[in-house]
Protein backbone atom coordinates (compact mmCIF):
# COMPACT_ATOMS: atom_id res chain seq x y z
CA UNK A 1 0.00 0.00 0.00
CA UNK A 2 1.48 3.27 -1.03
CA UNK A 3 -0.14 6.61 -0.56
CA UNK A 4 -0.21 9.14 -3.36
CA UNK A 5 2.59 11.07 -1.67
CA UNK A 6 6.15 10.06 -2.46
CA UNK A 7 7.50 12.41 0.19
CA UNK A 8 5.96 13.69 3.40
CA UNK A 9 7.58 16.09 5.81
CA UNK A 10 5.97 16.49 9.21
CA UNK A 11 6.65 19.27 11.64
CA UNK A 12 10.43 19.51 11.14
CA UNK A 13 12.38 21.50 13.70
CA UNK A 14 16.05 22.33 13.66
CA UNK A 15 18.15 24.69 15.69
CA UNK A 16 21.84 25.48 15.52
CA UNK A 17 22.93 26.78 18.91
CA UNK A 18 20.24 29.22 19.90
CA UNK A 19 19.25 29.99 16.32
CA UNK A 20 16.04 28.28 15.35
CA UNK A 21 16.40 27.51 11.65
CA UNK A 22 13.33 25.35 11.03
CA UNK A 23 10.23 26.01 13.10
CA UNK A 24 7.74 23.33 12.22
CA UNK A 25 7.82 22.62 8.50
CA UNK A 26 5.22 20.27 7.02
CA UNK A 27 4.36 19.52 3.41
CA UNK A 28 3.63 16.65 1.06
CA UNK A 29 4.84 15.99 -2.45
CA UNK A 30 3.16 13.76 -5.01
CA UNK A 31 5.09 11.67 -7.45
CA UNK A 32 6.16 13.72 -10.45
CA UNK A 33 5.66 17.09 -8.80
CA UNK A 34 8.22 19.85 -8.87
CA UNK A 35 8.18 22.03 -5.77
CA UNK A 36 10.21 25.22 -5.78
CA UNK A 37 11.18 26.78 -2.44
CA UNK A 38 11.79 30.51 -2.38
CA UNK A 39 12.47 32.91 0.45
CA UNK A 40 15.10 35.23 1.90
CA UNK A 41 18.51 33.73 2.61
CA UNK A 42 19.01 32.28 6.07
CA UNK A 43 15.42 31.14 6.08
CA UNK A 44 16.21 27.45 6.37
CA UNK A 45 15.52 26.30 2.80
CA UNK A 46 18.86 24.54 2.42
CA UNK A 47 18.65 23.15 5.94
CA UNK A 48 15.24 21.79 5.06
CA UNK A 49 16.62 19.90 2.04
CA UNK A 50 19.51 18.57 4.12
CA UNK A 51 17.08 17.40 6.79
CA UNK A 52 15.14 15.46 4.17
CA UNK A 53 18.04 13.14 3.36
CA UNK A 54 19.39 13.43 6.90
CA UNK A 55 22.68 15.08 5.99
CA UNK A 56 21.54 17.28 8.82
CA UNK A 57 19.62 15.55 11.56
CA UNK A 58 16.44 17.38 12.49
CA UNK A 59 15.74 17.96 16.19
CA UNK A 60 12.11 16.99 15.84
CA UNK A 61 9.66 15.96 13.17
CA UNK A 62 9.64 13.21 10.59
CA UNK A 63 10.30 12.58 6.93
CA UNK A 64 8.57 9.78 5.03
CA UNK A 65 9.76 8.48 1.69
CA UNK A 66 6.99 6.53 0.03
CA UNK A 67 5.42 6.02 3.49
CA UNK A 68 8.62 4.71 5.03
CA UNK A 69 9.85 6.78 7.92
CA UNK A 70 13.45 7.75 7.23
CA UNK A 71 14.09 10.00 10.21
CA UNK A 72 15.88 8.18 13.00
CA UNK A 73 16.50 5.08 10.91
CA UNK A 74 20.17 4.88 11.90
CA UNK A 75 22.56 3.29 9.45
CA UNK A 76 19.70 2.43 7.06
CA UNK A 77 19.85 6.05 5.96
CA UNK A 78 22.40 5.22 3.26
CA UNK A 79 19.79 2.94 1.67
CA UNK A 80 17.28 5.78 1.61
CA UNK A 81 19.83 8.27 0.35
CA UNK A 82 20.30 6.09 -2.73
CA UNK A 83 16.67 6.87 -3.53
CA UNK A 84 17.01 10.63 -2.95
CA UNK A 85 19.37 12.44 -5.32
CA UNK A 86 20.92 15.71 -4.29
CA UNK A 87 22.48 18.49 -6.34
CA UNK A 88 24.54 21.14 -4.57
CA UNK A 89 25.18 24.81 -5.13
CA UNK A 90 28.93 24.16 -5.34
CA UNK A 91 28.51 21.00 -7.49
CA UNK A 92 30.74 18.94 -5.19
CA UNK A 93 32.02 16.78 -8.01
CA UNK A 94 34.74 14.41 -6.85
CA UNK A 95 37.86 16.30 -7.86
CA UNK A 96 40.06 13.26 -8.44
CA UNK A 97 37.67 11.59 -10.86
CA UNK A 98 36.74 12.32 -14.47
CA UNK A 99 33.17 13.19 -15.38
CA UNK A 100 32.28 9.61 -16.27
CA UNK A 101 34.03 8.27 -13.15
CA UNK A 102 32.08 10.74 -11.05
CA UNK A 103 28.85 9.33 -12.43
CA UNK A 104 29.82 5.68 -12.12
CA UNK A 105 31.53 5.62 -8.74
CA UNK A 106 28.35 5.21 -6.71
CA UNK A 107 27.10 2.61 -9.20
CA UNK A 108 30.28 0.62 -8.55
CA UNK A 109 30.69 1.21 -4.83
CA UNK A 110 27.10 1.46 -3.69
CA UNK A 111 25.04 -0.49 -6.23
CA UNK A 112 27.93 -2.93 -6.86
CA UNK A 113 27.33 -2.88 -10.61
CA UNK A 114 29.77 -4.58 -12.96
CA UNK A 115 32.28 -2.07 -14.41
CA UNK A 116 31.03 -2.42 -17.99
CA UNK A 117 27.43 -2.01 -16.92
CA UNK A 118 28.26 1.00 -14.75
CA UNK A 119 30.25 2.63 -17.55
CA UNK A 120 27.34 2.23 -19.94
CA UNK A 121 24.84 3.62 -17.47
CA UNK A 122 27.18 6.53 -16.70
CA UNK A 123 27.57 7.29 -20.40
CA UNK A 124 23.77 7.21 -20.82
CA UNK A 125 23.30 9.67 -17.97
CA UNK A 126 26.01 11.99 -19.29
CA UNK A 127 24.28 11.87 -22.67
CA UNK A 128 21.00 12.80 -21.02
CA UNK A 129 22.51 16.05 -19.71
CA UNK A 130 24.46 16.69 -22.92
CA UNK A 131 27.87 15.99 -21.38
CA UNK A 132 28.91 12.79 -23.12
CA UNK A 133 31.67 14.57 -25.05
CA UNK A 134 33.25 15.61 -21.74
CA UNK A 135 33.35 12.11 -20.21
CA UNK A 136 37.10 12.14 -19.70
CA UNK A 137 37.39 15.68 -18.40
CA UNK A 138 38.27 16.34 -14.78
CA UNK A 139 36.07 18.72 -12.77
CA UNK A 140 38.72 21.44 -12.96
CA UNK A 141 38.45 21.29 -16.75
CA UNK A 142 34.70 21.95 -16.79
CA UNK A 143 32.77 25.20 -16.64
CA UNK A 144 30.39 25.65 -13.72
CA UNK A 145 27.40 24.83 -15.89
CA UNK A 146 29.06 21.71 -17.24
CA UNK A 147 30.10 20.62 -13.76
CA UNK A 148 26.56 21.06 -12.50
CA UNK A 149 25.17 19.02 -15.37
CA UNK A 150 27.62 16.22 -14.55
CA UNK A 151 26.56 16.38 -10.92
CA UNK A 152 22.93 16.06 -12.00
CA UNK A 153 23.90 13.02 -14.11
CA UNK A 154 25.73 11.60 -11.08
CA UNK A 155 22.55 11.79 -9.02
CA UNK A 156 20.31 10.53 -11.83
CA UNK A 157 22.48 7.46 -12.34
CA UNK A 158 21.23 6.12 -9.01
CA UNK A 159 17.66 6.18 -10.41
CA UNK A 160 16.39 8.26 -7.51
CA UNK A 161 12.70 8.64 -6.73
CA UNK A 162 13.16 12.21 -5.55
CA UNK A 163 15.75 14.82 -6.50
CA UNK A 164 16.76 17.66 -4.21
CA UNK A 165 18.33 20.75 -5.76
CA UNK A 166 20.03 23.11 -3.32
CA UNK A 167 20.42 26.42 -5.16
CA UNK A 168 21.78 24.61 -8.22
CA UNK A 169 22.39 27.76 -10.25
CA UNK A 170 23.33 30.41 -7.71
CA UNK A 171 27.06 29.91 -8.34
CA UNK A 172 26.60 30.32 -12.10
CA UNK A 173 26.42 33.28 -14.42
CA UNK A 174 23.17 33.76 -16.40
CA UNK A 175 24.29 31.90 -19.49
CA UNK A 176 25.45 28.85 -17.58
CA UNK A 177 22.34 29.06 -15.42
CA UNK A 178 20.24 28.64 -18.54
CA UNK A 179 21.92 25.40 -19.60
CA UNK A 180 21.42 23.90 -16.15
CA UNK A 181 17.80 25.03 -15.96
CA UNK A 182 17.13 23.45 -19.36
CA UNK A 183 18.32 20.11 -18.01
CA UNK A 184 16.15 20.56 -14.94
CA UNK A 185 13.11 21.44 -17.00
CA UNK A 186 13.59 18.31 -19.10
CA UNK A 187 13.84 16.34 -15.92
CA UNK A 188 10.64 17.83 -14.54
CA UNK A 189 8.86 17.06 -17.82
CA UNK A 190 10.09 13.47 -17.69
CA UNK A 191 8.15 13.01 -14.46
CA UNK A 192 10.93 13.25 -11.88
CA UNK A 193 9.83 14.37 -8.44
CA UNK A 194 11.87 17.45 -7.64
CA UNK A 195 12.36 19.76 -4.67
CA UNK A 196 14.21 22.85 -5.77
CA UNK A 197 15.59 25.67 -3.68
CA UNK A 198 16.06 28.45 -6.22
CA UNK A 199 15.24 32.04 -6.92
CA UNK A 200 14.83 31.42 -10.64
CA UNK A 201 11.25 32.61 -10.97
CA UNK A 202 11.22 31.76 -14.66
CA UNK A 203 12.00 28.16 -13.83
CA UNK A 204 9.36 28.14 -11.10
CA UNK A 205 6.81 29.53 -13.52
CA UNK A 206 7.47 27.06 -16.29
CA UNK A 207 8.38 23.88 -14.40
CA UNK A 208 6.98 24.03 -10.87
CA UNK A 209 3.72 22.45 -9.85
CA UNK A 210 3.96 24.25 -6.54
CA UNK A 211 5.87 27.18 -5.12
CA UNK A 212 6.56 27.40 -1.40
CA UNK A 213 7.51 30.71 0.16
CA UNK A 214 9.50 30.32 3.38
CA UNK A 215 10.57 32.91 5.88
CA UNK A 216 11.94 32.67 9.41
CA UNK A 217 11.97 28.88 9.38
CA UNK A 218 8.31 28.61 8.49
CA UNK A 219 6.23 28.10 5.38
CA UNK A 220 4.39 31.38 4.88
CA UNK A 221 2.49 30.48 1.78
CA UNK A 222 2.33 27.80 -0.86
CA UNK A 223 0.41 27.24 -4.06
CA UNK A 224 0.60 26.92 -7.84
CA UNK A 225 3.29 29.20 -9.31
CA UNK A 226 0.86 31.39 -11.20
CA UNK A 227 -1.13 32.19 -8.09
CA UNK A 228 1.86 32.70 -5.80
CA UNK A 229 3.46 35.08 -8.27
CA UNK A 230 0.45 37.01 -9.51
CA UNK A 231 -1.85 36.89 -6.53
CA UNK A 232 0.02 36.16 -3.30
CA UNK A 233 -2.20 35.98 -0.21
CA UNK A 234 0.48 37.07 2.22
CA UNK A 235 2.00 40.55 1.90
CA UNK A 236 5.55 39.24 2.60
CA UNK A 237 5.28 36.84 -0.35
CA UNK A 238 4.42 39.63 -2.73
CA UNK A 239 7.13 41.85 -1.32
CA UNK A 240 9.78 39.13 -1.72
CA UNK A 241 8.73 38.18 -5.24
CA UNK A 242 8.72 41.84 -6.22
CA UNK A 243 12.23 42.20 -4.87
CA UNK A 244 13.79 39.25 -6.71
CA UNK A 245 11.85 39.99 -9.90
CA UNK A 246 13.50 43.42 -9.99
CA UNK A 247 16.99 41.93 -9.98
CA UNK B 1 92.94 5.47 -5.47
CA UNK B 2 94.18 1.90 -5.26
CA UNK B 3 92.50 1.62 -1.89
CA UNK B 4 89.25 2.84 -3.33
CA UNK B 5 89.33 0.15 -6.00
CA UNK B 6 90.31 -2.47 -3.47
CA UNK B 7 87.52 -1.59 -1.05
CA UNK B 8 85.09 -0.33 -3.66
CA UNK B 9 82.99 -3.47 -3.78
CA UNK B 10 82.81 -3.59 -0.04
CA UNK B 11 81.58 -0.03 0.13
CA UNK B 12 79.15 -0.37 -2.76
CA UNK B 13 77.45 -3.36 -1.22
CA UNK B 14 76.40 -0.93 1.52
CA UNK B 15 74.03 0.64 -1.01
CA UNK B 16 71.53 -2.14 -0.66
CA UNK B 17 71.61 -1.83 3.13
CA UNK B 18 71.22 1.95 3.08
CA UNK B 19 68.42 1.72 0.53
CA UNK B 20 66.81 -1.06 2.55
CA UNK B 21 66.73 1.26 5.55
CA UNK B 22 65.36 4.14 3.52
CA UNK B 23 62.62 2.13 1.89
CA UNK B 24 61.68 0.38 5.13
CA UNK B 25 61.59 3.68 6.96
CA UNK B 26 59.50 5.31 4.25
CA UNK B 27 57.07 2.40 4.32
CA UNK B 28 56.93 2.25 8.11
CA UNK B 29 56.65 6.00 8.38
CA UNK B 30 53.86 5.88 5.86
CA UNK B 31 52.00 3.12 7.66
CA UNK B 32 52.59 4.53 11.13
CA UNK B 33 51.63 7.92 9.82
CA UNK B 34 48.35 6.40 8.73
CA UNK B 35 48.07 4.47 11.98
CA UNK B 36 48.62 7.62 14.02
CA UNK B 37 46.02 9.30 11.93
CA UNK B 38 43.53 6.50 12.43
CA UNK B 39 44.34 6.55 16.12
CA UNK B 40 43.32 10.16 15.96
CA UNK B 41 40.09 9.37 14.16
CA UNK B 42 39.13 5.89 15.31
CA UNK B 43 41.07 5.28 18.50
CA UNK B 44 43.05 2.30 17.21
CA UNK B 45 46.42 1.81 18.88
CA UNK B 46 49.12 -0.15 17.06
CA UNK B 47 50.62 -2.72 19.39
CA UNK B 48 54.42 -2.89 19.21
CA UNK B 49 57.01 -4.66 21.34
CA UNK B 50 58.98 -7.28 19.37
CA UNK B 51 62.52 -8.64 19.54
CA UNK B 52 64.16 -6.80 16.68
CA UNK B 53 67.52 -6.84 14.88
CA UNK B 54 69.63 -3.68 14.68
CA UNK B 55 68.42 -3.17 11.14
CA UNK B 56 64.80 -3.50 12.23
CA UNK B 57 65.30 -1.17 15.17
CA UNK B 58 66.95 1.36 12.86
CA UNK B 59 64.10 1.10 10.42
CA UNK B 60 61.49 1.44 13.15
CA UNK B 61 63.20 4.42 14.74
CA UNK B 62 63.60 6.20 11.44
CA UNK B 63 60.03 5.22 10.65
CA UNK B 64 58.66 6.61 13.90
CA UNK B 65 60.42 9.87 13.27
CA UNK B 66 58.87 9.94 9.79
CA UNK B 67 55.51 8.89 11.15
CA UNK B 68 55.20 12.00 13.24
CA UNK B 69 55.74 14.18 10.19
CA UNK B 70 53.69 12.07 7.87
CA UNK B 71 50.65 11.88 10.13
CA UNK B 72 50.73 15.66 10.20
CA UNK B 73 50.92 15.71 6.44
CA UNK B 74 47.95 13.35 6.13
CA UNK B 75 45.93 15.25 8.65
CA UNK B 76 46.57 18.49 6.81
CA UNK B 77 45.67 16.86 3.50
CA UNK B 78 42.41 15.47 4.80
CA UNK B 79 41.48 18.77 6.34
CA UNK B 80 42.17 20.55 3.08
CA UNK B 81 39.52 18.48 1.29
CA UNK B 82 36.28 20.43 1.18
CA UNK B 83 33.44 19.11 3.28
CA UNK B 84 31.30 19.00 0.15
CA UNK B 85 33.18 15.93 -1.05
CA UNK B 86 32.03 13.89 1.93
CA UNK B 87 28.54 15.40 1.78
CA UNK B 88 28.19 14.48 -1.89
CA UNK B 89 29.44 10.94 -1.26
CA UNK B 90 26.97 10.46 1.60
CA UNK B 91 24.14 11.90 -0.48
CA UNK B 92 24.75 9.17 -3.07
CA UNK B 93 24.19 6.53 -0.42
CA UNK B 94 27.81 5.77 0.40
CA UNK B 95 28.55 4.84 3.98
CA UNK B 96 31.06 7.05 5.74
CA UNK B 97 33.61 4.25 5.49
CA UNK B 98 33.11 3.85 1.73
CA UNK B 99 33.36 7.60 1.28
CA UNK B 100 36.67 7.71 3.17
CA UNK B 101 38.03 4.85 1.09
CA UNK B 102 36.83 5.88 -2.37
CA UNK B 103 36.72 9.66 -2.13
CA UNK B 104 38.66 11.13 0.77
CA UNK B 105 41.80 8.95 0.89
CA UNK B 106 42.56 8.99 -2.85
CA UNK B 107 42.42 12.77 -2.72
CA UNK B 108 44.33 13.09 0.53
CA UNK B 109 47.13 10.84 -0.71
CA UNK B 110 47.48 12.88 -3.89
CA UNK B 111 47.56 16.11 -1.95
CA UNK B 112 50.16 14.75 0.45
CA UNK B 113 52.46 13.34 -2.25
CA UNK B 114 54.71 16.41 -2.65
CA UNK B 115 55.20 16.68 1.11
CA UNK B 116 55.81 12.96 1.36
CA UNK B 117 58.46 13.26 -1.34
CA UNK B 118 60.37 15.64 0.92
CA UNK B 119 60.63 12.81 3.38
CA UNK B 120 62.89 10.81 1.09
CA UNK B 121 66.03 12.98 1.28
CA UNK B 122 65.34 13.55 4.97
CA UNK B 123 65.27 9.88 5.78
CA UNK B 124 68.07 9.07 3.37
CA UNK B 125 70.44 11.34 5.25
CA UNK B 126 69.01 10.45 8.66
CA UNK B 127 69.53 6.77 7.92
CA UNK B 128 73.22 7.34 8.62
CA UNK B 129 72.41 7.57 12.33
CA UNK B 130 72.03 3.79 12.25
CA UNK B 131 75.82 3.79 12.19
CA UNK B 132 75.41 4.36 15.91
CA UNK B 133 73.79 0.98 16.47
CA UNK B 134 76.10 -0.89 14.11
CA UNK B 135 73.84 -1.40 11.12
CA UNK B 136 76.17 -2.12 8.19
CA UNK B 137 74.91 0.78 6.13
CA UNK B 138 77.02 3.10 3.95
CA UNK B 139 78.50 5.24 6.71
CA UNK B 140 79.35 2.23 8.88
CA UNK B 141 81.15 0.59 5.99
CA UNK B 142 82.91 3.84 5.21
CA UNK B 143 84.31 4.02 8.72
CA UNK B 144 85.30 0.36 8.58
CA UNK B 145 87.33 1.12 5.46
CA UNK B 146 88.83 4.20 7.07
CA UNK B 147 89.87 2.24 10.15
CA UNK B 148 91.43 -0.48 8.00
CA UNK B 149 93.25 1.78 5.59
CA UNK B 150 93.79 5.03 7.50
CA UNK B 151 92.71 6.86 4.33
CA UNK B 152 89.97 9.33 5.18
CA UNK B 153 89.08 12.01 2.70
CA UNK B 154 88.67 9.98 -0.52
CA UNK B 155 86.69 7.31 1.29
CA UNK B 156 84.29 9.77 2.90
CA UNK B 157 84.04 11.62 -0.42
CA UNK B 158 83.07 8.37 -2.13
CA UNK B 159 80.46 7.75 0.53
CA UNK B 160 79.08 11.27 0.10
CA UNK B 161 79.04 10.77 -3.67
CA UNK B 162 76.93 7.65 -3.27
CA UNK B 163 74.48 9.50 -1.01
CA UNK B 164 74.18 12.26 -3.60
CA UNK B 165 73.52 9.74 -6.35
CA UNK B 166 70.94 7.86 -4.28
CA UNK B 167 69.25 11.13 -3.47
CA UNK B 168 69.15 12.14 -7.11
CA UNK B 169 67.91 8.75 -8.30
CA UNK B 170 65.24 8.65 -5.59
CA UNK B 171 63.96 12.13 -6.41
CA UNK B 172 63.74 11.17 -10.08
CA UNK B 173 61.67 8.12 -9.21
CA UNK B 174 59.41 10.17 -6.95
CA UNK B 175 58.76 12.77 -9.60
CA UNK B 176 57.76 9.92 -11.94
CA UNK B 177 55.24 8.74 -9.35
CA UNK B 178 53.95 12.28 -8.89
CA UNK B 179 53.45 12.61 -12.63
CA UNK B 180 51.67 9.29 -12.81
CA UNK B 181 49.12 10.34 -10.20
CA UNK B 182 48.83 13.95 -11.33
CA UNK B 183 45.32 15.14 -12.06
CA UNK B 184 44.64 18.40 -13.88
CA UNK B 185 43.97 21.26 -11.54
CA UNK B 186 44.33 19.02 -8.55
CA UNK B 187 46.78 19.54 -5.72
CA UNK B 188 49.99 18.56 -7.44
CA UNK B 189 51.41 20.17 -10.53
CA UNK B 190 51.89 17.96 -13.56
CA UNK B 191 55.12 19.72 -14.50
Amino acid sequence: MTSEYILRVENLHKRFGNREILRGISFKVKKGETVVFIGPSGTGKSTLLRCINQLTEPDAGHVYLDDEKITGCGHLISKYRQRIGMVFQSFNLFDHLTAVQNVEIALLKVKKMKPAEARKKAADELGRVGMLDFSDHYPSELSGGQAQRVSIARSLAMDPEVMLFDEPTSALDPELTREVLEVMKDLARSGMTMLVVSHELGFAQSAATEVVFMEGGKIIEQGPPARIMKDPQHPRTGEFIGKIADQ
Amino acid sequence: MAILIEWGRYLLSGISVTMGLVISALAIGFLLGLALLFMFYYGVFPALGLDLSAFAIGAVVLGMRGAAYQSQIFQGSIQSISEGQMTAALSLGMTKRAAIKSIILPQALRISLPSLSNEYPEILTDSAVCYAIGVMELLTRTSVIVSQTYVTLPIYAACAGIFILLNYAGMQAISKVEKKFAIPGFGIAAG
